[in-house]
């Protein structure tokens, strides 16, 4: 593969002491759409490549860790084409910098907007550092070659380390043109590599948000409003401030603005357990504000309502399914409903931020540096070129950390406060402060043609959507985002249409591990093994006959990595072969299986579970995903059952109630995740190498699973589950 | 009141109120951070310690009622530069993701395999159901705790 580099985005410079460092700001490939909110700013992408004297190299990580390994398949990019020994590869963190561009870390598309970039910045470097040697030696460097961050000359039986070569290299100009490695020569890519942050984890001296400790810190707990929307109206903070060590008691005020902060009373103390005891002795009097009455059963009763009726918006329409509906002898319909769901990050929210004057400098767990370092300026009333975000590992995203509100949370509270401070949340701050999984309700009423094949499909979908939080209506309605996996499911019928209302609600929503395919796959893939049966068909061939590339326009297809028919029916294959598809099991036993496309991934997976004595065994999960290229094995195999697990645990266990307008949860014991001993014995992961552009694994393999599993419980127990969660007791 | 606990080898007193967790003793006062605070009620397991050689929970225990005991966290697994079996063990199978949870995982292991709890998988999932994982590395955990058990015999 050649690829161009664009000279004037390079730049190269000689350090101190001999070394070199690359400098790449090459335009990468962005994802059309994604999970997370274009974070807007200047478009300039960066990173740097350090090569130090002792041979070293230091790749500048720009996007977020949470668990997913991106600082590992990251370096691994760059490493590939510079053809770096990767026991000298060293990462660093980047802090927020505008000439990084988008550093926003969500939607699977992390390696989607590095791939080529950084192969690009690895291999031009190579270029320089064999172009160094060859003229030391005074030789082609064609003849030349790069092998494990050493230039050879094989003809001479030469060779320098990189190190040796880097300010050679340095005073060189950049090559025109790079050629990128062929999978076939790849030495690190396609092969397991052990994550780079995993001896630090193992030894314990790994920093998240928690641990930064910086000089003059203190410590608060915020005691925010319950109810969402809710206000202090007066505050007795004498016992609180009667606490050892508790400092001050300082008021937060309630921020929209896409920001969303909650109103509360922070208590601000000398350490973490001064500041909780602190919280409380506080005497505080709230105005509930105007969503004290609403609750899961009043959003219930709207939602029910709203699919039953035309919807306000028709996000696609194709054919006429109403007529043929109306017309039809036997109309299948069915409802499906499913909760708020918290993130639950292992690690609760926590920021630590130091304010003096208009100088902002935080330090978060944070998946959106860009968007918090706006957020901040914004809030501060700052100029962004104040404001440094420096980014820890994290324990655990899954979209939570997308949102700034922790951030700014915290550099308001030490702006107040004229210190440093580290804002702590509990647990129970964290589950009843989460940026919910919108609960949904869909309804699809189908008719069946002569050959079994549905012939209409009208879906309608009721959501709080997630985009009324953070601007205006767009153009083309809320519907779109909120139906990804309803409104874009692949399946011909000839008459389709896809209809929204909006639910109005207080409860807070965000970006939940593949957004808003995980309830509208559920639906979706429930219906369409629903209809099978109708058809008297096999749910496995019954799929596989309508897979195709069927007409839509909301949400808008990916214009550079269009939905493919074909790797969707791969996928579907291979889980069915795999999974031993259509072979007898015993009484009591089921397999269902289910498919779907989401963040330009395919993913198919295959469920044999048992229900005994109402009992709910998971005996087997087959998955076959297809994003393309698998650059770390390990790391892709993780994502997917990680991503299959914690679908199984919202599917069976979690949900968020809201009550008098507030979270009824409020610990692991009320919102329970799935534990080890209930997670399947065996997950069995397959990939289809299309060779393509690679995307990411962290969310395709998520929406498929609720309908996997509820499907493979119908086939156990003859009964259909369409209510979210399923409640069942784990065997 | 003054707490007299031997941390990972070393003998340390502190001055402590009588309600003060071990685990806030051992983060807060001792910054020893690689053991976690995931939930503070026991549900989570991300503060297991282990306390004269049994796993404690130490967002449960107060400081105090660890008076005059052993105390091994995450830190002190390894001994000279050599990690621990079990610690090895994790790092061999990339038994987590995150990372957050793991030194929990890591110390219940250990006192799961100490305990002789780890001769199936099915044992090793039941003993280690106290510790959660979000990001769900717990294939690859239950594979490490066996393997290092393996190793251990």
């Amino acid at each position: 593969m050649t690829a161009y580099t664009r000279r004037h985005f390079l730049t190269i410079t000689a350090v101190a002491g001999g070394g070199l460092v690359l400098t790449i700001s090459l335009p990468g490939c962005r994802p059309k759409s994604g999970a997370a909110p274009t974070a807007g700013g200047p478009i300039d992408p960066g990173v740097f490549v350090r090569i130090n004297p002792d041979n070293t190299v230091v790749i500048t990580i720009t996007k977020s860790e949470m668990g997913q390994g991106i600082r590992t398949s990251l370096a691994m990019l760059v490493a590939e084409d510079l053809d770096a020994d990767w026991n000298q590869v060293r990462v660093e963190q980047a802090s927020f910098a505008p000439k990084y561009g988008e550093m926003g870390t969500g939607g699977s598309s992390s390696v989607l907007s590095n791939w080529k970039r950084l192969r690009e910045a690895g291999a031009a470097l190579k270029g320089m550092l064999v172009a160094a040697a060859a003229k030391d030696w005074g030789v082609d460097p064609k003849d030349c070659r790069a092998e494990n961050s050493f230039v050879i000359h094989p003809a001479s039986d030469r060779r320098t380390p990189y190190g040796a070569l880097a300010a050679k290299a340095a005073a060189l100009s950049l090559p025109n043109q790079v050629t990128l490695k062929p999978k076939a020569e790849w030495k690190l890519l396609g092969k397991d590599r052990s994550g780079v942050d995993v001896a630090d984890i193992t030894h314990g001296t790994a920093v998240y948000g928690l641990d930064v400790k910086i000089p003059g810190m203190l410590y608060a707990a915020i005691e925010r409003t319950s109810v969402f929307g809710g206000k202090v109206k007066s505050v007795d903070s004498a016992k609180a401030l009667a606490v050892p060590g508790v400092k001050q008691v300082v008021q937060i005020d309630a921020m929209g603005d896409g920001i969303n902060i909650h109103a509360g009373v922070a208590v601000v103390a000398t350490n973490t357990w001064a500041a909780l005891q602190g919280r409380k002795q506080l005497a505080i009097t709230w105005d509930e504000g105007p969503r004290a009455a609403e609750s899961s059963e009043s959003y219930r009763a709207f939602m029910t309502a709203a699919v039953n009726r035309a919807g306000e918006e028709t996000v696609n329409k194709q054919g006429d399914p109403d007529a043929v509906l109306a017309k039809a002898t036997k109309v299948i319909a069915s409802t499906f409903e499913t909760p708020f769901l918290s993130h639950a990050t292992m690690e609760p929210m926590n920021c630590t931020a130091s304010v003096t004057g208009n100088q902002v400098e935080v330090w978060s767990p944070t998946q959106f540096p860009d968007w918090g370092a706006q957020s901040l300026a914004k809030a501060l009333n700052t100029d962004i070129k104040n404001v440094q975000v420096h980014v820890t590992l994290m324990g655990g995203g899954f979209g939570r950390r997308i949102n700034p509100d922790f951030t700014v949370e915290a550099a308001l509270l030490s702006q107040k406060i004229k210190q440093p401070v580290k804002v702590v949340w509990t647990r129970e701050d964290d589950l009843r402060h989460d940026f919910y999984r919108p609960c949904s309700t869909h309804r699809i009423e189908a008719s069946l043609g002569a050959d079994g094949r549905p012939e209409a499909w009208r879906h309608r979908v009721s959501t709080p959507s997630i985009d009324v939080l953070y601007g205006p209506k767009p153009p083309n309605g809320w519907g779109p985002n909120e139906t990804d996996g309803s409104a874009n499911m692949s399946y011909r019928v000839p008459n389709r249409s896809c209809e929204y209302t909006l639910l109005d609600s207080g409860v807070p929503r965000g970006w939940w591990r593949a957004v808003s395919t995980t309830h509208g796959m559920f639906a979706v893939e429930s219906m369409i093994d629903e209809l099978a049966e109708a058809a008297g068909k096999d749910p496995y061939e019954y799929r596989l006959g309508l897979i195709d590339k069927v007409w839509w326009q909301q949400p808008p297809d990916s214009k550079e990595f269009p939905f493919s028919p074909d790797r969707l029916k791969g996928v579907l294959t291979l889980a069915a072969d795999k999974a031993g598809w259509g072979k007898p099991l015993p009484a009591g036993y089921g397999m269902g299986i289910s498919c779907g496309f989401d963040h330009l991934g395919y993913a198919a997976e295959v469920f044999e579970v048992s229900v005994i004595n109402d009992r709910l065994r998971i005996h087997r999960v087959v998955v076959a995903a297809d994003s393309g290229p698998v650059l770390n094995p390990i790391g892709a195999r993780a994502q997917l059952e990680g991503g299959i697990i914690q679908g199984l645990s919202a599917t069976i266990k979690e949900r968020i109630t809201i009550v008098g307008g507030a979270v009824k949860e409020r610990n692991f014991d009320g919102y329970s995740v799935l534990r080890i001993n209930e997670a399947p014995a065996v997950i069995e992961v397959y990939f289809v190498e299309t060779d393509t552009h690679p995307t990411g694994f962290g969310e395709p393999a998520v929406p498929p699973v609720a309908a996997g599993l509820a499907n493979a419980i119908y086939r156990a127990t003859g009964k259909r589950v369409r209510t979210l969660p399923l409640g069942l007791r784990m065997a | 009141m003054v707490v007299r606990l031997t941390v990972n080898g070393r003998a340390t007193s502190l001055d402590l109120d009588v309600r003060i967790t071990l685990l806030s003793a051992i983060r807060d006062h001792l910054r020893l951070t690689g053991t976690k605070e995931g939930c503070d009620r026991g549900e989570c397991g991300a503060c297991t310690v282990l306390v004269d050689g049994r796993p404690a929970l130490a967002c449960l225990m107060l400081a105090v009622s660890a008076d005059g005991r052993t105390v091994t966290t995450i830190e002190g697994l390894a001994t000279d530069g050599t990690l621990h079996a079990v610690q090895q063990a994790f790092v061999d199978h990339d038994a987590l993701q995150c990372g957050f949870c793991t030194p929990g995982q890591i110390m219940a292991a250990v006192a799961c395999i100490e305990a002789g709890k780890a001769n199936s998988a099915a044992e090793i999932r039941e003993w280690m159901s106290g510790n959660l994982c979000r990001c769900a590395a717990y294939p690859q955990i239950v594979a490490a705790v066996a393997s290092a058990a393996k190793a251990g015999r």
